[in-house]
């Protein structure tokens, strides 16, 4: 018999039920509320006469529509003022914790979850935001959901789900300099396709992923989605346990050893078998840089933007013009020759505080190119801001012309005031580069945090690993 | 959830891959509170020439001539036509809330995104999956001939062309039974109750640590 894989053991301890057709009730152990997709589940519980569950599973912040700057005026558009207002409510009504806009662990719900500790191995986590994959990065089960499963949820701590198919995704080799986590998803992305990983739950393994840190892994697993899988995840070891270890909401003293000695077992057995693998040479990636309006439209930066005419399947040849189209873009252009006029460095796949001292040391004691009409540098927490400050960070990124703002969702899909106007061209550290995403008609080339740094200073994209050589 | 057993309706094609759920309901639109009221803005960015707003009448706007909706011969079409990983992107049930609340109750394409897939059984949408060449079929069907129309039995899972073809499709068998009836999924779980009581006790001495330190 072939043994589980980390999937099969979170999975398996987590099912209260299961009838012959696969459909399970999954149990749900933390479950993160943000102000955007869950006004309507709570309209929904009220309307029924429900209460939530288990009340203190729930973590609420407010992060898509809160404004970046002068907080203390507070939202100034009425609609999204009433959003984040709704959230407070139902909050305080039901009792729930919440880190209100003006809270100073406020921030990104994908990065104060890990940040509190509030995320632990073992755990099925789920939020209805699709980037919830992130925090599979701990040896948990956690995906995004819709609404109707957020009301579900607060109402039966439960979810009615079937199981998925195991793919495991190993990079192997060593990282060049200046090739990041960003680069290792664009370019896994790249490959599988963006619904390379539908119907599937995707574990990611080999020594390249195993000698990321914490923020690097949930880079990764953040933009598993983007890869068509609901839940990405990485198995437990001692850098996870390292990263928790005495964070707010992780276990006390009389349960630390104990948590850990399960939290050990959280990877996929030696015999385990996997539905689909995939096998990726993590030493011969360069930067990726995407070229059109799909996650998978990304070249490697010393690459050319593709040619549609030499795709031979039409559907894709069709698409592939429409993307060039609107991002105004010619075949067989160097990448290198792409010059942005905005640069974002942000949202939940890159905006902790690894991410900005890497795009810091890009900059430091440089300027942003005449080219860039705005840099923005949004940090993931009110935690991760204080954090940079205190290492003088928010310094070098003013000193070069950025500007330093309050955390939140900001340009990643540009809810509140922070937006691209058409035609605009955007180096962004974010995870989408769909059409109209960062603003209507806004341009969006998907990077790492040190590519988007450099490329604001150079005005154009750039290859780091030659300026990282010297 | 209104309940879904046979659909009549005309069918209007949106023939690209990858269709995502910022372009079906854009953002600005995500910041209501309610569930209804998103079908004027249903792919905004491409009906629309001008940029929208909530708020905003969208009679006074300008459409898009180009646009598929836009065209006299898809007027109150109630089943979508649309290619690979239809619904791929953010988790916003948004998106099956427009395409509802402008009058889809169907959409057919080869491959769906999971969460979107999901969110549409939620609300009555039956997602329905045909392989590349049948859909590649009633692409040309519907492009060739003005007010196509399909009846789509869900009971007898199938589809029945104006030629009298039959197409038999797949769909899951608790998800079907869901929506022919109606069903709510929440209280159909809370029939489990006791079974998710006594998960969460034994839980609690399995992996105290999840409990001795919640979000108090």
């Amino acid at each position: 018999m072939s043994g589980k894989t980390l999937y099969d053991k979170l999975w398996q301890s987590h099912l209260i039920r299961e009838d012959e057709a696969g459909t399970a009730l999954l149990y749900i152990d933390r479950h993160l509320v943000h102000e955007v997709t869950s006004p309507q589940a709570f309209e929904g519980l009220r309307l029924a006469g429900r209460t939530p569950w288990r009340t203190h599973s729930i973590l609420a912040v407010p992060d898509h529509n809160v404004p970046t700057t002068n907080r203390a005026a507070g939202i100034a558009d009425p609609i999204s003022r009433i959003q984040v207002e709704t959230l407070d409510r139902n909050c305080t009504d039901f009792g729930i914790t919440e880190f209100s806009m003006l809270d100073e662990r406020q921030g990104i719900v994908h990065v104060i979850g890990p940040e509190q500790g509030a995320t632990l191995p073992g755990m099925t986590v789920v939020c209805g935001d699709s980037h919830t994959s992130t925090h599979g990065a701990f040896g948990a089960l956690a995906f995004g959901i819709g609404t109707s499963e957020v009301e579900h949820v607060l109402a039966t701590q439960c979810l009615i789900q079937k199981k998925s198919s195991n793919m495991q995704i190993r990079v192997y080799g060593k990282l060049a300099t200046g090739v990041s986590a960003k680069d290792v998803v664009l370019a896994i992305i790249g490959e599988i396709g963006t619904a390379g990983g539908t119907g599937y739950a995707i574990e990611f393994a080999g020594p390249v992923i195993e000698a990321l840190t914490m923020e690097g892994r949930m880079t990764v697993c953040n933009m598993t989605i983007e890869a068509g899988a609901r839940a990405g995840m990485i198995g437990v070891d001692d850098t996870t346990i390292d990263y928790l270890s005495g964070r707010p909401y992780a276990p006390g003293a009389d349960h630390w050893e104990q948590a850990v000695a399960a939290w050990h077992e959280l990877v996929s057995d030696a015999d385990a078998g996997f539905d689909r693998e995939v096998i990726l040479d993590g030493g011969a990636l360069a930067p990726q840089v995407t070229w059109g309006t799909s996650p998978e439209m990304v070249t490697p930066v010393d690459g050319l933007v593709p040619d549609p005419d030499a795709e031979q399947d039409l559907v894709k040849r069709d698409g592939m013009h429409k993307a060039l189209e609107y991002m105004d873009l010619q075949p067989g252009t160097p990448m290198t020759a792409i010059r942005p006029d905005h640069v974002f460095i942000g949202s939940c796949t890159n905006a902790r505080i690894e991410d900005l001292r890497e795009a810091a040391a890009e900059i430091r004691g440089q300027m942003v190119a005449p080219g860039i009409r705005q840099a923005l540098v949004v940090p993931g927490s009110g935690l991760v801001k204080q954090q940079a400050e205190a290492e003088g960070l928010d310094r070098v990124f003013t000193a070069a012309g950025f500007e330093w703002r309050e955390p939140g969702c900001s340009m990643c899909l540009a809810m509140n005031a922070d937006r691209l106007e058409p035609g605009d061209r955007c180096a962004s550290t974010s995870n989408r580069n769909f059409e109209g995403r960062q603003g209507p008609g806004g341009r969006t080339h998907l990077v790492s945090p040190a590519m988007a740094a450099a490329a604001a200073v150079a005005g154009h994209f750039v290859d780091i690993r030659k300026t990282a050589g010297g | 959830m209104e309940k879904f057993t046979t659909l009549d309706g005309i069918v209007a094609p949106l023939d690209r891959p990858n269709v995502d759920t910022d372009a079906i309901i854009p953002k600005q639109f995500l910041k209501s509170i309610h569930r209804t009221g998103f079908g004027p803005n249903l792919f905004d960015e491409w009906r629309y020439l001008d940029r929208g707003e909530p708020g905003m009448d969208n009679r006074t706007r300008q459409p898009n001539p180009e646009f598929v909706l836009n065209l006299s011969r898809y007027q109150d079409a109630g089943i979508l036509l649309g290619r690979e990983n239809f619904g791929c992107g953010s988790s916003r049930e948004h998106a099956v809330w427009a395409l509802l609340d402008y009058g889809f109750r169907a959409v057919i394409a080869p491959s769906f995104a999971d969460i979107f897939f999901n969110n549409c059984f939620k609300n009555g949408v039956l997602p329905l999956v045909l392989e590349a060449g049948a859909i590649n079929k009633l692409f040309a069907a519907v492009e060739a001939t003005p007010g196509f129309r399909m009846t789509i039995d869900l009971p007898a899972q199938e589809i029945h062309t104006p030629e009298q073809e039959i197409i038999p499709f797949e769909v899951d068998a608790f998800r079907k039974d869901c929506l022919i009836r109606g069903l709510d999924d929440i209280a159909l779980t809370l029939e489990h109750a006791a079974a998710i009581r006594a998960f969460e006790a034994q839980r609690r001495l399995d992996a105290p640590w999840l409990y001795d330190n919640s979000t108090e």
